[in-house]
């Protein structure tokens, strides 16, 4: 997948000028066809002659290529101050012999015809601005202007033709702005003298939000990108959003950064977001978007990121005393210089509008954070799939930049809350759903990790609370009921305390119960025990009665055979042999 | 266009002429002709002629406007009035310099 289409465009023949517009050089390939004129027309209003303007102001600044500007419409005051509004300075370049301007006025009332004529007059001046800064770029706008102020059609058209040549045989490579006709391209019909390239501007209003558009109708010799684009006229100039040429090649990350809650970085793996990812937060009204945006900002604030809020809904000031009232500080890191807050009425502009300022704004604070809040709040402008490939475009180019995003997305109440305004869950790496249920008469808030690429994720439904120490996240109780939240959270916990603790009484009650058991074991078995000393010591004595007994028979025994005179030996004898036997074992 | 009364008040003012041409062109050459007939003819002593070339001064286009050549500037009396062309009709010529109402 190499870039298809710049490529192309590069190898081709034609030598090219850049314009030095943003994007429009991306579209046409490189820029203008070098030392040709091309046409840029559409209709009144649509930025023809600051489309023009800015080609010589960049020509000048950036390229060091001197421009005329003939103007057939607006004063030299006029030009300068409406210069001024895309932020050129026009007299600072003429003063630097980068610019110089000629109005030329044209009044119908003032001039009489009569006979032969030519337009040389022109030519003289237009050499004379050419020649003095030694220009390389020409603007003629509006040269159409000539028609009302003279009658002699056929001479001007043939004055015109030998201008275009003019201008080509000196090298120039010059715009010719003109309006658009009814089936024209150019009221008058220029597009016949010079079609090497055409650029049509369109502005059309839409749901009372006007859109800008672009177009290359025709560029000969040259590939170029045929879409319609959307662009803008802001405080730094034009700039064209090719809304195609995705190149899905920016680089991923495996860094992780905290969302700046440690519940939360622990439902995403243990370690939270992956840098330069797409995190799309969505939820009902009230379900702590902005909080979660906040608490995220305020991490990467305190990492030292610099950090762009794009603020949709709320004022900054109130964002932040909303925030300090949960002990999120954004305060201290807007005054330090880390964190901008754009904040800016969203039905004002088009969509494209906010976001070529988005990316206006993040080229120039240069953040490695960027939080949209909310993005539901921008206006759909054109079609969904238009809308999504701006989007696209939008995250592609942050991500380029390696910056984080994080959006937030409101979604209504009766709606899917698994479905996003403009489609872009698909473009998000990380999607957090908010949701609040309802029970036990309260309203609670559950958070649930939709998806989140490249990681081991939580599958559990978290209750996500809102304290003045910032954002929590609580495990919640699964019972037979589904999900406890709240107060039922808090009553469920209540309730298995009480079980426990009855168990726990139960088990103290056993055990007891156990030891009086024992107790009573051990009386009677001290009981017995005594019982049998005594029975023992009975015992005993009748034994040694019975030992004293059995003696006294066998003394009166040899008593008796003493006395007889030893009658019988072996029966006396007998125990006597017997106990010198077993002695010696 | 009460060219009447505008007449006489013009009749003791001298006429500034400005004749703007590009070098000796055939149509330039022609232009002062016609010019300097008409003026010898309607304002016989009390008009002057300037001839420019923008040629050699190519910087005086932009203050008299010159997108034409040739252009006759009228640059007195007020208001000024501006003829292009050889000025060949001398009939739009004495229009465009207010020498005769338009409608004639």
């Amino acid at each position: 997948m190499t870039t298809a289409q710049g490529e192309v465009i590069h190898s081709l023949m034609i030598e090219k000028v850049p314009s030095g517009i943003k994007g429009l050089d991306e579209i046409m390939g490189g820029g203008l066809p070098k030392g040709r004129t091309a046409l840029v027309t559409g209709g009144p209003g649509t930025g023809k002659t600051m489309l023009a303007l800015e080609f010589l102001v960049r020509g000048a600044s950036e390229f060091g290529e001197p421009g005329v500007f003939i103007s057939f419409e607006e004063t030299e005051d006029e030009l300068i101050a409406n210069g001024a509004s895309l932020g050129f300075d026009l007299p600072g370049l003429r003063d630097r012999g980068l610019f110089t301007m000629d109005f030329v006025r044209v009044e119908r009332a003032e001039i009489e015809e009569t006979g032969e004529y030519d337009l040389e007059g022109l030519f003289i001046r237009l050499d004379y601005a050419v020649s003095s800064i030694g220009a390389k770029r020409v603007v003629l706008d509006t040269i159409e202007s000539l028609f009302s102020g003279m009658a002699n059609t056929s001479i001007l058209r043939g004055e015109l033709r030998r201008l275009f040549r003019w201008l080509e045989d000196r090298g120039l490579t010059a715009i010719v702005t003109g309006e658009r006709g009814n089936n024209t391209l150019m009221r008058e019909g220029l597009e016949e003298y010079v079609s090497d390239c055409v650029i049509f501007l369109d502005h059309r209003v839409n749901e009372q939000i006007s859109t800008r558009r672009l177009r290359v109708v025709k560029y000969r010799g040259s590939k170029h990108g045929t879409n319609e684009y959307p662009f803008l006229m802001s405080d730094q100039g034009f700039m064209v959003l090719p809304v195609t040429s995705v190149e899905l090649n920016y680089e991923a990350s495996t860094e992780r950064i905290s969302s700046g809650i440690p519940h939360l970085d622990q439902m995403l793996g243990e370690k939270g977001y992956y840098r330069r990812s797409f995190i799309l937060v969505t939820g009902t009204a009230g379900t702590g978007k902005t909080s979660l945006a906040s608490t995220f900002t305020e991490a990467a604030c305190r990492r030292g990121e610099r950090t762009v809020y794009f603020a949709f809904e709320e004022s900054p000031d109130q964002i932040m005393r909303n925030m300090a009232s949960i002990g999120v500080n954004l305060k201290l890191y807007r005054d330090a210089g880390l964190l901008l807050f754009s904040a800016e009425r969203p039905t004002f502009y088009g969509l494209e509008h906010h976001l070529l300022k988005m990316i206006n704004t993040v080229e120039a604070f240069n953040p490695s954070v960027v939080v949209v809040d909310p993005f539901s709040n921008l206006p759909e402008v054109g079609s969904p799939r238009e809308v999504r490939s701006m989007m696209q475009r939008l995250v592609d180019i942050f991500k380029k930049r390696g910056i984080t995003m994080l959006f937030t997305s409101l979604t209504t109440g009766g709606e899917n809350p698994e479905t996003t305004d403009v489609g872009i869950s698909s473009l998000s790496d990380t999607w957090i759903l908010l949701k609040s249920i309802e029970t036990g008469g309260e309203r609670n808030m559950a958070l649930y990790v939709l998806k989140s690429r490249g990681m081991e994720h939580s599958n559990q439904v978290r209750e996500f609370r809102i304290t003045d120490k910032g954002l929590d996240i609580f495990n919640v109780y699964v019972g037979p009921e589904g999900v406890l939240t709240g107060s039922a959270r808090i009553i469920q916990e209540a309730r298995e305390k009480e079980r426990e603790e009855a168990l726990r009484q139960e088990i103290s009650r056993l055990e007891k119960n156990l030891e009086e058991r024992r107790g009573i074991m051990e009386s009677r078995i001290g009981q017995i025990r005594s019982e049998f000393e005594y029975e023992k010591n009975e015992l005993a004595n009748r034994i040694d009665e019975k030992n004293i007994s059995l003696k006294s028979i066998a003394r009166m025994r040899k008593e008796m055979s003493e006395s007889r005179g030893g009658g019988s030996s072996g029966d006396g004898g007998r125990p006597k042999r017997q106990g010198r036997a077993k002695r010696p074992s | 266009m009460n060219t009447g009364t505008k007449n006489t008040k013009k009749n003791d003012e001298v006429w500034t002429l400005r004749l703007y041409v590009a070098g000796q062109t055939p149509k330039s050459v022609a232009a002062f002709a016609n010019l300097k007939r008409i003026c010898e003819e309607f304002l016989a002593g009390k008009y002057r002629i300037e001839v420019i070339d923008l040629l050699k001064n190519p910087q005086l286009a932009k203050g008299d406007q010159i997108l034409a050549i040739p252009t006759l500037v009228r640059k007195l009396p007020e208001p000024v009035k501006k003829i292009i062309g050889d000025l060949s009709n001398t009939e739009k010529v004495l229009v465009g310099l207010d020498l005769r109402p338009a409608e004639a």
